[in-house]
Parts: structure tokens; C-alpha cells; sequence
């Protein structure tokens, strides 16, 4: 322990610490731009410099650790001074679109020019970078002229998800931050995650609006039909100012019915279907030789990083389709006869934590009702904007269930959201087939928490299989490195691409991990909550294979709900 | 004024490519001696001789070692900083030229202080044409035994590599400079972590400038007091300075700290030619002090420059004589350092361009009272906020430039008109 003087205050911390968690521990705000509480410290904006008694140099809060006897000033004139300066040189390269910006309301460069009191005019003229917007992506909009240079985005791409689509080009004033060969997103290797929007500060790095898409097709008379994934009635909430982990099913559903979706069902029931289908495709990989590890396919960002680094393996990956396009599927099969509607009248739409299911829903393939399967993906940050634009009070919506056939699913479907989900919901089911036995103990504990790579092993009468989770496609490169060594020594992986799983996606609201555990929470709390907790129980599962699907596998099962992968190594030249 | 030289006494007098010549006048008698003494008793001897790094900082050596000595790790490295960047400056070019034999010591002497068996030489790009001598004198130096394994017969390892830089001044930055040897970007990391405990690699590291090493020879061989007793009390040692610019006799030279500025612009070097006048000094380079006419009675050594606004950094005197406006070297210098930002930190990344274009709008006669005012704020700032020593000495050309000829800048300003070409935009 060290003692220090922060702004007059003595506190004792731990040696070490840096000034900005002093700071926060004495309840003093130090500004902070390039900052992130779950990133590596960067020291590159230097709006967080500080005072540090004794020292020519102003000091980096964020990075400049607290030694015995310092004394330090985070608010004098000379450091409000540096601040503003700094902050002004940031500005006049910015782009002052503010008002028209995406990410107007929720920027950390509008929130920092306020607390610094920037009400003065620029002494630079406007020199904003001449790059224009690259907007080819299915899921994300690059703008790199409001980019500020803090290299969080450079961090998520390429430490954390090692695809590292993004860097740095040039230097100096020139200094930017690109794809590599001038190219644009869409010709990379990006797999759509989404992970840079999650952290980047500004409106340099967007989710790519859908929106206006459903107004269209509202407008053209489109039956609306949407189906909502488990992590959304998690995250809508905090979308909208309310706290990490605040579940709003059915306020969820009221403000969809209000905005103008005809239909709004739960995807909990396609992820059941999934389990059906994944699951029963384990049991003969096992049982029949079949190609193991099996890996899960949900996640399409994790399917794009398969086909493009590990091609030659995608043979691991489950066919099972994911629960949105098994969905997608189901709406414009079984749902349009059942409802006797053209499914050309149908506009599904799916409402997800994730940017990679826009890239999914488009993939040329995913047509096996005969046109595109699901129309329209669009993630929780635009569904909160429809339902602010739409005027509607979120906070005192009156509940309203999702609608019948698909209106309730298992508690297996919902963990979904989170990672270890889908392999602990497929155990539930795989245990229950293989052995014939009533699974008493629902809960895997073994296949949940936040470790990148968690392994566990689960006894099926007998049969020792070994499960391995990983999520955040570091770990998984790691783990792909292990299947093409032949040392994965593991039965059933489950990937999901974005630290933390889906509840942790590019979709859903501003990341941190605090959220995100909070988030977790809440997921394993619906599971406790819901009647049934297993897929194969639910009656809407029942119902599908009885009066559709005949049974897990079958034929039609097969044309509507597996699919194949593409070789995308080329896309490495 | 006769010429003391220590460091360059081998030039022209051996082969520098050729080891035995080194040994026939002494050469890796230190690094025999240090062989067989401690760590601690070398790093206390370098401490006695008051050795302080030529590199720029002035930083005292011997703590240098002292801190990477502490650190506990089983690998640990040596630089030299051979990245000689700054304009102007052309001496560890010469003395690498003269005799790499003395670098290599000093490293492997360095390398014995902290337990070290790895160094590496940074060379500028610019100098890949030294690489084949260095090169040779290397292999040289490895088949004499004087490198590589059990050096000298003591049983101790220490072996040098060559590592090419790829053209950018900031890689003269210690951290940038391992960042450039690790394989990324040139971009300088914050502090602390010192490299004492974490520099290349990860591993504790000492990075010295090329002359900064080639003084340790002969400090161990002639003993600390014999150092002491050349230079200036707080800045023992000899120098050597580049001087450059409007003087008659441009060159290396190498002189005791302490050396007066006017005797080396009059007497050594033949003063300003062409019957001109003495406008301005700049010392220690680009990032130095813009000093008058007035001024240059000066003791050359770290503390005295320091004072002076500058710094005597890399020991680099440009000289400019009077038809010349400072607003136009000022112009040219902040060029310099706009395009060798390496873009990382706020304040020189926007802040060298910002300040090059308010110079260049007074230069051209389009400036305010007001630039003036942003100037100098902004140019405050960078000093104090910036990330790494690139962007804190922008600032200072423009700073000292300001208080020493002001009238310079108001000219411009109030004339609208250049007071030294009176050219009018």
C-alpha cells in the first residue's frame, strides 16, 4: 500500500494501481477517451493527463502508476488547459455531423465535449479525413473520417478475435485506421462479429441500419412475422436506459405489436428445434463413426471463420442450420400452411444480439422455403431505435406473451444466449435420448462461467463423452489449432464467436464484461423460471415433428434445417 | 583549438573492420578486465566516472544498468541505439565507421554489468551502406573470440545482432525501437514500465547510444578519475559534435564537455563564411533550442545547454547565419516533425501538423497576433502532454524561437513582409 494525495484527498491503494483507479476509488472523474475498462491500457488520446506534483511532464491517468507520496492534481488550470487543447485538435479533425450522426446520443467524443465545456469555436479550420463511408458490408458501416485514432477497434479485431481486418496505414497527420490494400470490409476476411462497433467510442464504426427495410415492406402490406432471439429480451431494456440484466419479455413484445409486427415469436423455439437436430446429429456421429469433434454451427460469425481459416474441417461443424434460419425456414413452410398464407406475403424478420446474422440471412443458400429464408436481421440497438422513433414508452408497457405456434420455449433454448449454453441445452436433450433415463440434474455447471476455453466430460450410461466450450474467436483459433494437430481430444465443442456468447454480441447495446456478467445472470435465471427446461419437452416441439418434421433427421427435417459450408480460403489471398 | 580524442582515436589509424588492429592499441583490454570483475563493481565504476548518455537525455548510465541489473529475468538485453536521426548529425556515423570494435566492447562491458549475453545493434536505414563493415567486423570480432561464446576465454556469452531500421526518425525512441526490432509499427509505448524492467521483449533492457558505449572502454580501462578529470564536473567525458549549417569547416569533432559554443563556431570550425553574420544556433538538433547571437558564449555540456532552453542532446550545433529568417527554419524543422509523427498520441499526431500550418501562415505573411497566442498554447501543450520526446521537442524550436526573435514573428506579422528577404506575398 502506497499513500497519496489525489486533489487534497490522503487515500491509501494498493502499489501499482494506476492514478485513474486511485482516482475512481476516491470518487474523483478523470475524462477518458481512448480508455476502456476491459481493453489493454493505450495512453494514446492523452485527454486523461494529469498533474503529478514534482514532474515537468503531465501524466497519462491511465497508464501511470501511483507511487508512495504522490501528490496529484487531476483538475488544475494547467491540466483543463491541456484537456481542452487536445480535445480541440481532436475536433477539428472530426467530422461536426453530429446531429445527422448514428450514433448521435450515445458518443463518447459528444459526452467528453461537454464535460470539458468545449463551448468555444476551433482555432483549426475543419480538416476532416478525405476517406469516404465503405458501407459494402452486410453488418457494418466504416466511416473513416469520424475515426479519432484510439485504436480499441485495432484491439477487438486482431488481440481479441485475432482476424485483425483492421489497422493502422500511414503515419502522422495520415495516420488511419483501414483494411489492409485499400480494400473495403465486405472483401475481407471480416466475419461480421460486430466486436468493433462494441467498443468503438464515435460513430466511426456503426451497425449497418436495416430498418428502413421493414417500414417498406410494412408499407407494401407484408405479413410482418419476427422472431426474436433469447439474448434480446436480456438487452432491449438496457438499450433503453435501463439496467444490465433487466429481462423485458413482455413489455418486448407489447412495443413489436405496437410498431407494426403482425407476428412475434420466440426463437427459443427454434433454438429447441436446433437441439433436436444438433442433438440427434451427435448421437449418430457417435454412434455411426461420423466426423468428431462435432462443433456447434449457431454462430455464423464463428461459421465464416471456420470456412475461411479451416476449410478443409468444416466437415466438424454441425449441418444443423442455426435456430434463425431454421426459423426462417419454419415460417415459410410449416407456419404459411398452417396459416394458409403465400409465403411471398410473408416478410420474416429476425430480431438478434448479433451483426453476423444480417450476413447469414443473405448467404445464397439459406433459401430452402423456396425464397430467402429469413428477409430482414436487424440486432437490438436498431429495434431500440424503432421503438423510440415509434414514440413508444418503454418503461410502462403492460406485458403482452409472444404469439402461438412458437410462443414458448425451454429454458434450454434460452441459455442459448450465453456461452456454454448451447452445449449444457444440448446435454439436457442428448442425455435423456442416449440412455433413456430422466435427467434429474438439469444444470451443467461444468459448461458455464467466462473461462476462453472450458472443458468438462459427461457420463451417458456408460459413455464418457468429452465437451469442450470456447468463445471469442482467439480461443477458438486456439482450438481449431488442437482439431487440425488431432489433439482435441473432445466429442462436442461449442464455439461462439464473441466473448461471452450471444448476450456479449455486436448487436446488442455497448459491451463491458460487468454488463455482460450482469446480462449472464439474468439468462440463467429465466432458464430456472421457465415451466420446461429441456427442448424435447416442449409442446411446440412436440407438435412440429408430429404434424411436420416426423422426427429428428428425417428427410424433410434434413432439406429444411441442415445446411453445407462454402471454402472461403480465398478470401486469405 | 586542438581536437581531444578519446573516443575517435582509432579513426583513420586501423582497419576498423579488422579486430587485431583493435587489440594492438588496447582494444578489449576493459572487456578483460570487466570479465573478471562483479556486475555491481563495473556499474559502481561508470557511477564514479559520472558517465551520462550521449544520446540525448543525458540520463546517467550506470543507473541505466543499475535498473536492468535489479530486474530479475533469466534473459535480458543490450541496444545500441545506432538510429542516428536527428538532422544534422552525422557522429556515431563516424565513429561506427571509425572503429565498431569500441561499440562492440562497451556493449559486451554493458552486457557483463546486468548478466546479460544478447545485444542488439538498431542501425539507422539510411546507413545500410555501414552494414557490411559492421558486418565483418563482427564476424571478425566473433573468430578473434572477443564475441559470441566464452569471450576471451572466460566463459561468458555475449553475442551482437544487426538489426536494419526501416526509415523513421521516432525509431530513435528507445520503445519505439523495440517495437521496430520485435517486428511492429515504429510506435513508441508509455512509461512506466522503464525498459530497465521491461523493454525488448519483455525483457529487462538496456538501450544506449552508440557514443554513450564507446566511452565505457575507456573508462574502465583508465580508471574513473582519469575520466573525471576530463569535461565538466556534472557532464564528465568528451563529446563529440556535429557541426553543420552556414560555418566554414562542417565536420565531426570531438572535444571535453564544457567546450565553449563561440570557440568551436570561430576557432574550429572558421566561423560563417562569405563575410555573413551570425544569426542563430541551434543545439542538439531539429528538437533543440533556437538560441541568438547573444547567447553562444556557452559552456557546451548537459546541464548548461539544458538551462539555455534546449538541450544538448546528440551534441548537434547548426549554425545560420544572417540571411536567413528563423521563422523559415522554424517552418522547415516543424516539417520534419509533422512528417515523422508516428500518428500514435493526440497532441503531435494533430498538433505537428496544426503548428507547421500556423508557422507557415506567418511565414507567408498571412498570420495574426492571434496564431501567435494558438502557437504558443498549443505548443505549451504538447511539451507537457504529449506521449513520447518527439512531440514534447516539436515544441521546442518554436518555443525558444519565439522568446530569442520575437521581433522576427511580429515582422511578419505587422509588416507583412519578411524582415530578412522582404519578399510580400
Amino acid at each position: 500500500m502506497v499513500n497519496i494525495q489525489i486533489d487534497g484527498q490522503s487515500l491509501q491503494v494498493e502499489e501499482g494501481m494506476t492514478i485513474l483507479q486511485a482516482a475512481r476509488l476516491a470518487d474523483i472523474k478523470i475524462p477518458t477517451l481512448c480508455y476502456h475498462e476491459d481493453q489493454k491500457i493505450k495512453s494514446v488520446c492523452r485527454i486523461c493527463v494529469v498533474e503529478v506534483e514534482g514532474q515537468r511532464l503531465l501524466q497519462a491517468a491511465c497508464s501511470y502508476p501511483v507511487s508512495e507520496g504522490m501528490v496529484i492534481h487531476t483538475a488544475s488550470p494547467k491540466v483543463i488547459q491541456a484537456r481542452r487543447n487536445i480535445l480541440e485538435l481532436i475536433l477539428a479533425r472530426h467530422p461536426q455531423e453530429c446531429l445527422t450522426c448514428n450514433k448521435n446520443g450515445y458518443c463518447e467524443l459528444q459526452d467528453l465535449t461537454q464535460e470539458l465545456n468545449m463551448a468555444r469555436p476551433l482555432r483549426y479550420p475543419l480538416d476532416r479525413r478525405p476517406h469516404t463511408v465503405d458501407d459494402g458490408s452486410t453488418s457494418i458501416v466504416r466511416d473513416p473520417a469520424k475515426c479519432i485514432l484510439c485504436t480499441r477497434c485495432i484491439e477487438a479485431c486482431g488481440d481479441v478475435q485475432t482476424i485483425a481486418v483492421i489497422g493502422k496505414e500511414n503515419r502522422g497527420f495520415d495516420t488511419i485506421v483501414v483494411p489492409p490494400y485499400g480494400k473495403n470490409m465486405s472483401e475481407t476476411v471480416c466475419v461480421n462479429c460486430g466486436q468493433c462497433v462494441q467498443v468503438c467510442p464515435v460513430g466511426a464504426l456503426t451497425i449497418h441500419d436495416d430498418t428502413q427495410k421493414i417500414y417498406d415492406n410494412m408499407r407494401a402490406g407484408k405479413l410482418l412475422v419476427a422472431q426474436v432471439a433469447p439474448s434480446v429480451r436480456t438487452t432491449i431494456g438496457e438499450a433503453l436506459g435501463e439496467e444490465p440484466g433487466t429481462v423485458s419479455t413482455g413489455r418486448l413484445v407489447t412495443a413489436m405489436k405496437k410498431i407494426g409486427f403482425d407476428r412475434v415469436f420466440d426463437s427459443d423455439f427454434s433454438a429447441d428445434l436446433t437441439i433436436m437436430e444438433e442433438g440427434y446429429e451427435l448421437l449418430d456421429r457417435l454412434k455411426n463413426g461420423g466426423t468428431l469433434p462435432m462443433i456447434t454451427s449457431c454462430c455464423p460469425a464463428w461459421v465464416k471463420f471456420c470456412e475461411t481459416y479451416n476449410p478443409k474441417y468444416t466437415d466438424h461443424l454441425s449441418s444443423a442450420k442455426s435456430p434463425q434460419q431454421m426459423f426462417g425456414a419454419v415460417i415459410k413452410t410449416y407456419f404459411a400452411q398452417k396459416e394458409q398464407i403465400d409465403p411471398k406475403d410473408i416478410c420474416s424478420i429476425s430480431i438478434m444480439p448479433c451483426t453476423a446474422k444480417k450476413f447469414e440471412c443473405q448467404r445464397p443458400e439459406m433459401n430452402d422455403s423456396g425464397q430467402q429464408d429469413v428477409d430482414i436481421s436487424i440486432t437490438v440497438q436498431e429495434l431500440a431505435k424503432m421503438i423510440r422513433e415509434s414514440g413508444i414508452n418503454f418503461a410502462d408497457l403492460p406485458e403482452t406473451p409472444f404469439d402461438n405456434p412458437f410462443g414458448l420455449g425451454s429454458g434450454a433454448g434460452e441459455i442459448f444466449a450465453a456461452t456454454g449454453g448451447v452445449m449444457e441445452a444440448a446435454l439436457r436433450t442428448v442425455y435423456e435420448a442416449a440412455t433413456g433415463k430422466t435427467l434429474e440434474k438439469v444444470e451443467f455447471h461444468d459448461v458455464r462461467g467466462l473461462e476462453g476455453i472450458r472443458e468438462a466430460q459427461v457420463d451417458l450410461d456408460g459413455t464418457i463423452v468429452k465437451l469442450a466450450v470456447v468463445h471469442g474467436l482467439g480461443n477458438a483459433r486456439e482450438m481449431m489449432r488442437k482439431v487440425r494437430a488431432g489433439k482435441a481430444d473432445y466429442h462436442f465443442i461449442e464455439v461462439m464467436a464473441c466473448p461471452g456468447g450471444c448476450i456479449g454480441g455486436g448487436g446488442n447495446p455497448i459491451r463491458s464484461w460487468k454488463k455482460v456478467k450482469a446480462r449472464t445472470k439474468s439468462v440463467y435465471q429465466q432458464d430456472v423460471d421457465l415451466p420446461v427446461r429441456k427442448s424435447h419437452e416442449t409442446a411446440a416441439i412436440k407438435e412440429i415433428y408430429g404434424e411436420f418434421l416426423e422426427k429428428p433427421l428425417s428427410d424433410k427435417a434434413h432439406h429444411l434445417l441442415h445446411t453445407s459450408y462454402t471454402n472461403r480460403q480465398d478470401l486469405l489471398r | 583549438m586542438e581536437e581531444m580524442r578519446i573516443l575517435l582515436r582509432n579513426k583513420d589509424k586501423i582497419d576498423p573492420k579488422n579486430v587485431q588492429d583493435y587489440i594492438q592499441t588496447g582494444g578489449y583490454e576493459a572487456l578483460k578486465k570487466a570479465l573478471s570483475m562483479d556486475g555491481q563493481e563495473i556499474i559502481n565504476l561508470l557511477k564514479e566516472a559520472g558517465l551520462r548518455g550521449r544520446g540525448g537525455a543525458g540520463f546517467p548510465t550506470h543507473m541505466k544498468l543499475q535498473f536492468a541489473k535489479n530486474a530479475q529475468d533469466d534473459t535480458k538485453y543490450v541496444v545500441c541505439n545506432a538510429d542516428e536521426g536527428e538532422p544534422g548529425t552525422n557522429k556515431d556515423r563516424v565513429l561506427m565507421s571509425a572503429d565498431p570494435n569500441s561499440i562492440f566492447e562497451g556493449m559486451a562491458i554493458a552486457a557483463k554489468a546486468i548478466d546479460s549475453h544478447k545485444g542488439f545493434i538498431y542501425l539507422r536505414a539510411e546507413y545500410t551502406y555501414i552494414r557490411p563493415l559492421l558486418e565483418d567486423a563482427l564476424e571478425n570480432a566473433r573468430l578473434a573470440g572477443c564475441l559470441g561464446k566464452n569471450i576471451l576465454g572466460s566463459g561468458y556469452d555475449f553475442d551482437i545482432e544487426l538489426h536494419s531500421g526501416a526509415g523513421a526518425y521516432v525509431c530513435g525512441e528507445e520503445t519505439a525501437l523495440f517495437e521496430s526490432i520485435e517486428g511492429r509499427r515504429g510506435e513508441p509505448r508509455f512509461r512506466p514500465p522503464f525498459p530497465g524492467s521491461k523493454g525488448l521483449f519483455g525483457k529487462p533492457t538496456v538501450l544506449n547510444n552508440v557514443e554513450t558505449l564507446a566511452n565505457i572502454p575507456p573508462i574502465l580501462r583508465h580508471g574513473a578519475e582519469w575520466y573525471r578529470g576530463i569535461g565538466s564536473p556534472n557532464s564528465p567525458g568528451t563529446k563529440l559534435f556535429t557541426v553543420c549549417g552556414n560555418v566554414s569547416r562542417r565536420g565531426v569533432y570531438e572535444f571535453p564537455m564544457g567546450v565553449n559554443l563561440k570557440e568551436i563556431i570561430y576557432d574550429v570550425c572558421g566561423g560563417i563564411p562569405d563575410g555573413k553574420g551570425l544569426l542563430a544556433v541551434q543545439t542538439g538538433g531539429s528538437s533543440g533550442a533556437i538560441i541568438n547571437a547573444d547567447q553562444i558564449d556557452l559552456p557546451l555540456d548537459i546541464d548548461h545547454v539544458s538551462a539555455s532552453g534546449g538541450r544538448l542532446g546528440c551534441g548537434t550545433i547548426f549554425v545560420i547565419d544572417d540571411t536567413n529568417c528563423i521563422v523559415d527554419i522554424v517552418r522547415n524543422n516543424l516539417d520534419f516533425f509533422r512528417s515523422e509523427s508516428c500518428g500514435k498520441c493526440t497532441p503531435c499526431r494533430e498538433g505537428g501538423t496544426r503548428l507547421y500550418e500556423l508557422i507557415c501562415k506567418i511565414s507567408e505573411n498571412r498570420g495574426t497576433v492571434h496564431d501567435i497566442d494558438t502557437i504558443i498554447d498549443l505548443a505549451s501543450t504538447m511539451r507537457i502532454a504529449a506521449l513520447c520526446g518527439l512531440g514534447h521537442s516539436t515544441a521546442v524550436p518554436v518555443l525558444t524561437s519565439l522568446q530569442n526573435f520575437a521581433d522576427v514573428y511580429t515582422h511578419h506579422i505587422d509588416k507583412d513582409c519578411c524582415p530578412v528577404c522582404g519578399q510580400m506575398q
